[in-house]
Formats: structure tokens, C-alpha cells, sequence
């Protein structure tokens, strides 16, 4: 079971402002019922544009039910441009903790406010129309939602895009796809943060022979495959393949799409791989 | 404190108190080693014969020394699968189901990586498995370890194991199954049948936790996982936990007796449970085969609310059940069990199982039948898909 701060049980047990409510100026929905998690925010303003009346509908767990009610609790008496700066770490603030494979739901919040404001600016529904291509399909999470939140929450592994957004936390089988993103998402920031500086040829080695430890070599040995290291002369790396990438038919374009782009990336535009 | 209504029995059961009184001894008199030559052990050692005696008759194995004590249920299936792979040589073909427990998926996977070929059957919308294709996989023309359970633990439902056993040894196949949620709830006789190995978990059946047996068929191979001593007939080294062995003897022992009352009380409690709960929470449906489980278990989904949600409100008058749910469990995951049979995802997530046990009473029952549908309409009300 988990550990529950006494304002999540709080929240939970008497959850503040449940319903919906009636001509509502914004109305959003975050969430679905695929995810075992959806909220429905609904809020109305007073003459001096000011949140008089918020009141949440949440399917989901206890910190979802807490989450909610607490968003509800923190709209009254804002505007609509104070309401848009509550983020999801000001959910969890305000009931104190929340376990930390929950933070999904207090992301759930900040996405049904996102939709409600939205509702109340267009008049238009956010229809989340799948935006990019669905890669958890336990969660329905896509490339796209998955690239936004490890941006914005700064995250360094799966385990932690599953705690942001569930992504993951099923059968698993979406989780080096995920990774495959993160460490792009990581690539380009390190990126932009610092331009390449110019390696000796033994820190190229070095960098080449973890890169395909950590980038390359997971990607073969899903199905069975390996390589070598077998010689750097300059910009040409030579890798000697193993296990059942020596019989691939499709090897020569592993070496290209796989090898040599991630060497590409992490190493230097100039990389040439070729097999022996 | 007052004692909650406890209806989780399929997690843990309380210790008997008969067998709690047959443990105590060999806590405070009988501490003698039983593999010592003096009579203070020897004495000990009797107790032991007397519980393995008490174990092979539960499950009706022909041989006392059939029996090995082990630690649990898991490390009487991480024995079983790990050892038979083991004393096989080669690289025999793993055969399991999608539905089994962490402890038999967990060493089977294990080998999976480890490069060992493994089939997981699936199982249709009510928890079955298609004999058809165990019979297909099985003939597969390699040797095979196949490990499948006899009956589920968050269903109930129970696999036709006499059928799959005669399938799998026809294939010259080693067959364990993993019976502790059956144990001691329902008859079961495996010199009837050609079971090579069976676990069974001793605080399933009201003996306490850490104490588990597994039984070996004569002339099964299995490599021992703990090598030592020549305790368990060199089969688990490691001194024996005699107060516990006496105590799981002793719940055995006990089972055998009362089964017969048991399961009529169990079934009735449990169905007029379910029934209640079926004419009175909306949107309530059981999950497994009716016709064709424990009687003790029942598994129930409730559209549109959540699992764990539930589970804390029940837990905040006095009931203790559990959910296959993912919001409650360290995973985000719902129910492998659940969803191997395809639950539909509106219910996947509010699912709860009710397992009862001789101790449950008709007030526990009306406990719960007068708390329960509160709990799902507020939270009913409280979900943005009820109504429609
Ligand atoms: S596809 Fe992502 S967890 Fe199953």
C-alpha cells in the first residue's frame, strides 16, 4: 500500500468541489479510460474574472481523486492567466507529497487545466487528436507526448516517463522505444548546450567503443545480433558483426541506419562505419 | 483493535490456532536438531515424518518422501522449473501460461533470456486454457518442462490439470503445476494423476508464512537449488524448519478434516456475496469462469471506478480485499491475469477480489454487502463516465 501525506487521505476521502458545473465557461478533459485515469475540470468566472466556481470529475486512484479536488481548491479566486501558471509540482505542493509513481497524476490535472483554459479562450474543445505515432500502446501514449514531457520534466530514464505520464508501465515492450527517445531528446540538449570539442583520436576511440556499448549493441541484440569493435583509422570505424547479424540480409543497412547514425550523433558528423 | 473483516484469504490467511499449538512446542521444548544422532533430535525428527505424512496425505502423494519442505510456494517453483530445466540437460522448451504467478513467470523468463525456448498460453475471455493447443506445443518435438497452475489466484479458476498432465507426459514432457491457491481448498490427488512435481504454500492454508513443500514424483530428476547437507534427502540442503514443518503438517492435517464443511460455508458465503454485490453495485461483473473456480474466490470489476480507490475506502471500514488493479501495486500495470483474458478496459482498472476462508462469518458478509455499494455509488458519482 501506499504512503499517503494526510492531505492526499484528506482530499481523497472528502474531495472538495465534485461535479460539474453548469454553463461552465471552460470545460477539459485529460486522460482516458484506457489509462484507468481521466479528469474532467469545469470552471466559471465572476464579474471581475475571477475563478468563482471550479468542480472536477475523476476516474482514477486516490491520489487522482486528491490531485483533483486540490486543483479545484487552488483555481478558486484566479484568473484565468494566475490559473495557467499552476503546474503540476504546485499539485503535488500543495498536498504535500505524492508517491512518486503517481506524479502522473498531478500531470493529469495540469493537462485538463490546460484543456479547459483552452476551452474558455476558443469555445473549441481540445480534441487531443493523436498527434504523432502511438508508441505505448498500453497507455496510448505517442513519440510526440512522450519527446514534450522528457523535455519539460528534464527526464533520464523510462522509469521516469512512466511516473510522468504511465508510458511504460505496462507490458513494457514500448521501453526502448522509449529510451531510444530520451537518449535522442538528451543528444540534443547536450548538443546545443556545448558544440562537439575536438577529441584526440584515443578519446574518439573511447567514445565510439561506449557508444556502442550503451546505443548500438542493445538495438542488435534484440534479435540476436552483436558487433565488434575491430579497428578506428581516422574517421572510418570498422566493426565486425556477430551472432545473427552475420547472417542478416539486411546487415549492410544496420551498419548505416544504425551504427553509423548513433556514431554520427555521439561522435562526429565525419564517421564512416564499414564492416570487414 | 477491532479485527477488520478480512476477506483476502488468496493473499494470506490467519494462522489456525490448533496449529499454532502444535508449533509451540518445538519453539520451547523440542529445539533438537533432527539430523543429530541423540534421541533429543531423533525426537524431532519423528515430528518431522508425522508432518511430511500429513502433507503427502493432503495432497495424496502415495510416498511421505515424496515430499520436500522448502521456504514458499516460489521457492517451491523456483525449484521445481529451475531444477527439472537443470537435471533435463539440453535446452529443453518451457511450456507456461500468461495467467501463472510472479513465482513460476519469473524463473521462466529467467531461462527465456538465459536463451531457453518458452511458450506462454493464452487464455480465452473466462480464464480457460485451449487443450488443443497445449497439445500442439508439447509435441513440439523437443523435450519440455512445463509448468502450469492449478488454479488461479486472482480468479479462482481452475485448469483441467489431470488432462493437461496426460497431454504433457505423453509429449515425454516433466509437468509441475503450482497448486497453492488450491491446496487444501479443493480434493486433489496426484498419484490419480501423472503430476512429476506440485508446490504448495503454507500460509495459504492457515499454517504462518515461510514455510512451503513441494512435492517430487519418484524418479523425477530435479537438481537441488540449495546444496549442502543431505537434509530433504539431499534434495534441499539447509537445517530443516522443524515449528514450521509441524505447523504446515498440522494445517494439512486440518484441511483434510474440514474440507468437506469447508467448502460447503466458503461457497455459500462467497455466493451470496457475489450475488449481493452483483444486484446491488451498478455496473459490477464477475470475472472468470463461474462454473468452474475455487469456492472460495470471487473476482469482481466495476466500470468506470478505480481499483485502488476502492480498495482504501473499503479499507476505511474495516475490509480487507484486494485489487488486481494498477494504481494500488508498485507497477502501473493492470492485472496480467485480467488481461490476459481480455477484461474490458472500462472494468480493467476497478477490479476486486473477494476470497473467503472457514473464519469468515455471515456478519462479514453483510458487512460488506451494506458498505459496499455506498463506496462504488460515491465514487461512481465522483467518475466523469457513469452516467453515460
Ligand atoms: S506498450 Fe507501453 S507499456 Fe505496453
Amino acid at each position: 500500500m501506499w504512503e499517503y501525506t494526510d492531505k492526499v487521505t484528506d482530499h481523497f476521502k472528502n474531495p472538495r468541489n465534485v461535479g460539474a458545473v453548469e454553463n461552465p465557461d471552460g470545460d477539459g478533459l485529460a486522460g482516458s479510460l484506457a489509462c484507468g485515469d481521466a479528469l474532467r475540470l469545469t470552471f466559471r468566472l465572476n464579474e471581475e474574472k475571477k475563478i468563482a466556481e471550479a468542480k472536477f470529475q475523476t476516474f482514477g486512484c486516490a491520489s487522482a481523486i486528491a490531485s483533483s479536488s486540490a486543483l479545484t481548491e487552488m483555481l478558486i479566486g484566479k484568473t484565468v492567466e494566475e490559473a495557467e501558471e499552476i503546474t503540476n509540482a504546485d499539485i503535488i505542493a500543495y498536498l504535500g507529497e505524492l508517491p512518486k509513481q503517481k506524479v502522473h497524476c498531478s500531470v493529469m490535472g495540469r493537462e485538463a487545466l490546460e484543456a479547459a483554459i483552452y476551452n474558455y479562450r476558443t469555445g473549441k474543445k481540445l480534441d487531443k487528436h493523436i498527434d504523432g505515432e502511438v508508441i505505448c500502446h498500453c497507455f496510448g501514449a505517442t513519440d510526440k507526448e512522450i519527446e514534450k514531457i522528457t523535455r519539460e520534466q528534464k527526464l533520464a530514464t523510462a522509469e521516469d516517463v512512466t511516473h510522468a505520464c504511465k508510458a511504460g508501465g505496462g507490458c513494457g515492450q514500448c521501453i526502448p522505444e522509449i529510451e531510444e527517445i530520451i537518449n535522442r531528446v538528451i543528444g540534443e540538449e547536450q548538443a546545443e548546450e556545448e558544440p562537439k570539442p575536438k577529441l584526440t583520436q584515443l578519446q574518439k576511440i573511447k567514445l565510439i567503443e561506449e557508444t556502442i556499448d550503451r546505443q548500438v549493441r542493445p538495438i542488435l541484440r534484440r534479435d540476436n545480433g552483436d558487433l565488434e569493435l575491430h579497428d578506428v583509422d581516422g574517421d572510418k570505424v570498422i566493426v565486425k558483426f556477430i551472432g545473427a547479424c552475420v547472417s542478416c540480409p539486411v546487415s549492410a543497412v544496420t551498419l548505416k541506419d544504425v551504427v553509423e547514425t548513433q556514431l554520427r550523433e555521439a561522435v562526429s558528423q565525419n564517421i564512416i562505419v564499414e564492416a570487414v | 483493535m477491532k479485527q477488520p473483516v478480512y476477506i483476502d484469504n488468496n493473499a494470506t490467511t490467519q494462522i489456525a490456532p490448533e496449529v499454532t499449538e502444535a508449533i509451540l512446542p518445538y519453539l520451547t521444548e523440542h529445539w533438537g536438531n533432527p539430523s543429530s544422532m541423540h534421541n533429543f533430535g531423533g525426537q524431532v525428527k519423528r515430528a518431522l515424518d508425522t508432518a511430511r505424512e500429513q502433507v503427502a496425505a493432503l495432497i495424496g502423494a502415495e510416498h511421505p518422501n515424496e515430499i520436500i519442505f522448502t521456504s514458499c510456494g516460489s521457492e517451491s517453483d523456483n525449484m521445481a522449473i529451475r531444477g527439472a530445466v537443470d537435471a533435463m540437460g539440453g535446452h529443453p522448451h518451457l511450456i507456461t501460461t500468461r495467467v501463472e504467478h510472479a513465482a513460476v513467470l519469473g524463473p521462466c523468463h529467467y531461462l527465456e533470456d538465459k536463451g531457453f525456448r518458452l511458450t506462454t498460453l493464452e487464455v480465452d475471455r473466462k480464464g480457460n486454457l485451449d487443450l488443443d493447443v497445449v497439445r500442439e506445443k508439447s509435441m513440439s518435438g523437443k523435450k519440455t518442462v512445463a509448468s502450469i497452475m492449478w488454479a488461479n489466484n486472482e480468479t479462482g479458476v481452475i485448469f483441467p490439470i489431470a488432462e493437461i498432465a496426460d497431454i504433457i507426459k505423453e509429449g515425454g514432457g516433466v509437468f509441475h503445476t503450482d497448486a497453492v491457491q488450491i491446496a487444501g481448498k479443493l480434493p486433489i490427488s496426484v498419484k490419480d494423476i501423472p503430476v512429476d512435481m506440485l508446490s504448495i504454500s503454507g500460509h495459504k492454508l492457515h499454517a504462518p508464512k515461510g514455510i512451503g513443500a513441494l512435492y517430487v514424483q519418484r524418479g523425477t530428476k530435479v537438481t537441488p537449488h540449495i546444496m549442502g547437507g543431505h537434509q530433504e534427502r539431499g534434495r534441499r540442503a539447509g537445517t530443516e524448519n522443524v515449528p514450521y514443518i509441524v505447523g504446515l503438517g498440522k494445517a494439512c492435517e486440518l484441511a483434510r478434516e474440514r474440507m468437506e464443511k469447508d467448502v460447503v460455508h466458503e461457497r455459500k458465503l462467497r455466493d451470496r456475496l457475489e450475488e449481493g454485490i452483483l444486484a446491488t453495485c451498478k455496473g459490477a461483473q464477475v470475472n472468470g469462469d463461474p462454473s468452474n473456480r475455487l469456492p472460495n474466490t470471487t473476482n469482481i470489476s466495476f466500470e468506470y471506478v478505480e481499483g485502488e480507490a476502492i480498495l482504501l475506502m473499503m479499507d476505511d471500514q474495516g475490509i480487507c480485499a484486494s485489487t488486481g488493479s494498477a494504481c494500488a501495486s508498485g507497477s502501473l500495470e493492470p492485472s496480467h491475469v485480467l488481461r490476459a483474458m481480455d477484461v474490458p478496459r472500462s472494468s480493467l482498472h476497478g477490479s476486486i477480489r473477494f476470497s473467503l476462508s472457514r473464519y469468515n462469518t455471515e456478519e462479514d458478509i453483510d458487512t460488506v454487502l451494506e458498505k459496499l455499494p455506498v463506496i462504488i455509488n460515491r465514487l461512481r458519482e465522483l467518475s466523469p463516465f457513469a452516467d453515460d
